[in-house]
């Protein structure tokens, strides 16, 4: 019960953070984004691009890893972490897109991208793989919620045989899933393409023509453990227990995916003679260990380590090192060693973060619902899957 | 240790991934090719006299709000309503000057990055810019190597804003406005290909005067505007650039998408098919055992 009341006090916070976020919103479309943003000419882009689009592009790849693994693959041990997963994933995927409503400079004409195409931008192409993708994620998702109202007494929606849809979306199930991971290889490995266009402006030790390969790798790598990560701290509010093994098994798939990361990274800065900069080029070199030891050195280490993967805290707070060392990475090659124009510096104003929060405690709010109202851990499916 | 360039790395690691496929560079950005009849400007600063009447009569022919006369120790930036302006240096007592501009590249970063196709390279040289087709990514802000494109940041429905080398003057058969404006012969509007030939034949013709460099020749692939100064141009806050055009990486990596695509796509459901098959023999196996046991 305790924790019933306590819950409530976070759900009044997240909703006052909506609250300030859509009034910025709102002074934003009056007064144009000079007013609420310290963008400039020189830096044009900024936190929204670094953290919603970058961070939150990549954190929400736990949706296509967990349903490639468990659809694909068939690795049912995983099965009850998926809706967790497809859930966030499509809450992460909404909010981009929310986030870039704001970003653009107008909004209104964001259907622009689907008559006037330009295939050889990687940013039309993260356009309209994120659009796509968040419907897919949508259709993936919804089986849930068909389960959710066929258990629902509400008057009208009770009448309704929601067997019906909840059955077309099953048996085009094993197609969504793959367009899936089809679209989020691509849209993850194109948020790397977009860099290649400025090879003067972002540093050389970032700098490669890998980009897209890295950024899908590391892609893939935080996916697991952002289930880790987010099903870890439902489980702590919610109460249910998931199987350590589940965790475990996550967990031990992470430091082979990195390892490769590492070594790509290395083998290609060694190629173009430029290893040595990772001890010369003070200061974005302290950037880049930063990202490396974090985000994969650290994490590798101690997920190859069978009593860290046997402990709950353990693979939690390495999970979040997976987590914290991708978004360095991403700030550090959108933001921190892209110098857009010489001579501009840039720190988000406290309106930026006020709308990138709010976005967040939107997503929040909408998780908390749907564990509450939803069958996202007990769920139906996998008998009828048998039958 | 054997040392490659990036271009190297990438033909290298393409067997190592197996997920960029290559097409050839020239293919790559073929599809924007420059016209070889394009027009261009030659910007000799030597003859610049820092008159700003350049500045004055691109603000008066794209109705841009005026402002006061430039002050060269604090001249203007480019910005939504400056789409030239001179960057000034102090030399001992003599003042330089250089125009800057869009250089309307031959092979546009920002051309590339715009997801919505609203910017365009012209057979006639110009980089235009389609506002109906815009929303306001700012990507090609991010992308232009020469920092060029800029943002109606207090507009609360803002477009991109750029010269356009008066793209309708010169559909006209005029000059640019710019051009037309200079009274010191600074500015000279022709094609690309002869202006390039004289830029050349000046810097011979005084060698001591100018530095032998003519810039926009081979920078990012080349550009439609081309200077010769006499001093570094670097010095005057214009980026040294590679002669590869900024858009050939991207370009190879889009054009590895479809192939990527199909090929995820069949490997997806391959792997599904072969996991399925397996789980179901494994049934049969133990339904059989089942059946004999």
């Amino acid at each position: 019960m305790q924790k019933k009341r306590s819950f409530p006090i976070g759900t009044s916070i997240l909703s006052a953070l909506v609250v300030l976020g859509l009034a910025v919103m709102i002074y934003r479309f009056i007064n144009g984004l000079g007013a609420i943003s310290n963008l400039s000419d020189g830096r044009p882009w900024g936190l929204w691009i670094s953290f919603d689009l970058y961070c939150g592009v990549a954190l929400a790849a736990g949706g296509f890893t967990l349903a490639g693994a468990v659809y694909i693959f068939r690795l049912e041990k995983y099965h009850t972490v998926v809706r967790p997963a497809i859930l966030t994933a499509f809450l992460g995927y909404t909010l981009v897109i929310l986030a870039l409503l704001v970003d653009l400079g107008q909004p209104w004409y964001i259907w622009h991208i689907m008559i006037n195409w330009n295939v050889h931008s990687p940013l039309f192409e993260v356009g309209m793989c994120v659009m796509t993708y968040t419907l897919v994620l949508a259709l993936e998702f919804s089986p849930v919620v068909f389960e959710g109202l066929n258990r629902s007494n509400l008057p009208v929606v009770k009448r309704i045989n929601w067997r019906v849809p909840w059955r077309i979306i099953r048996t085009i199930q094993i197609p969504l899933v793959i367009a899936g991971v089809v679209l989020s290889t691509l849209h993850q490995s194109s948020l790397g393409s977009m860099l290649l266009m400025m090879p003067t402006a972002l540093h050389a030790l970032w700098y490669s023509p890998i980009l897209p390969v890295l950024f899908l790798l590391s892609a893939i790598a935080v996916g697991p453990a952002m289930v880790i990560f987010e099903s870890t701290l439902s489980t702590r509010i919610f109460g249910h227990k998931l199987d350590i093994d589940i965790l475990g098994g996550l967990a031990k798939v992470i430091p082979y995916i990195l390892g490769l990361y590492l070594l790509l990274k290395l083998f290609e800065l060694m190629a173009v003679g430029e290893i040595g900069l990772i001890f010369t080029a003070y200061p974005y070199n302290l950037l880049w260990w930063g990202e490396i030891i974090i985000g994969v050195i650290l994490p590798i280490i101690l997920f190859s380590l069978p009593d860290v993967r046997r402990s709950r805290n353990a693979v939690f707070v390495t999970s979040i090192l997976v987590i914290i060392g991708l978004m360095f990475n991403r700030f550090n090659v959108s933001m921190l060693a892209l110098g857009m124009r010489p001579g501009y510096i840039y720190f988000p104003h406290w309106m930026e973060f006020a709308v990138s929060i709010g976005l967040v405690a939107d997503a929040l709010l909408v998780v908390w619902l749907a564990y509450r109202f939803l069958p996202i851990i007990q769920h139906e499916e996998t008998a009828e899957v048998k039958a | 240790m054997m040392k490659l360039n990036r271009r190297d790395f990438l033909k290298v690691s393409v067997g190592t991934t197996g997920l960029l496929l290559l097409g050839s560079p020239k293919q790559a950005y073929a599809h924007d090719s420059p016209s070889q009849s394009s027009w261009g400007v030659l910007v000799d600063t030597t003859k610049c006299v820092g008159c700003w009447w350049c500045y004055a009569a691109c603000k008066h022919s794209h109705h841009l709000p005026e402002t006061i006369q430039p002050d060269p120790e604090n001249p203007p930036e480019l910005n939504s309503d400056v789409w030239t302006t001179l960057a000034t240096r102090q030399e001992g007592n003599q003042w330089l000057y250089a125009k800057r501009q869009c250089m309307h590249c031959v092979y546009p970063a920002c051309v590339t990055a715009c997801p919505v196709g609203a910017l365009q390279k012209t057979a006639e040289g110009p980089v235009i810019y389609d506002a109906n087709k815009c929303f306001g990514c700012r990507y090609c802000m991010v992308a232009c190597p020469f920092g060029v494109p800029d943002f109606e940041w207090e507009d609360p429905t803002p477009w991109v804003r750029k010269c356009d080398f008066c793209a309708d003057r010169l559909a006209e058969g005029l000059a640019p406005s710019c051009v037309d404006a200079c009274p010191n012969g600074a500015l000279k509007f022709g094609n690309r290909d002869e202006l390039l030939a004289e830029a050349k034949e000046r810097i011979a013709g005084a060698s001591k005067k100018y530095v032998d460099h003519v810039y926009g020749e081979k920078e990012a692939g080349g550009t439609s505007w081309l200077y010769i100064t006499g001093f570094p141009i670097d010095k005057m806050g214009f980026p040294s650039l590679d002669s590869e055009p900024v858009t050939v990486n991207t370009q190879r990596a889009m054009g590895a998408v479809p192939p990527v695509l199909l090929g995820v796509a069949a490997t997806m459901a391959g792997i599904y098919w072969f996991y399925k098959r397996r789980d179901k023999m494994s049934q049969i196996k133990t339904n059989k055992k089942e059946a004999s046991g």
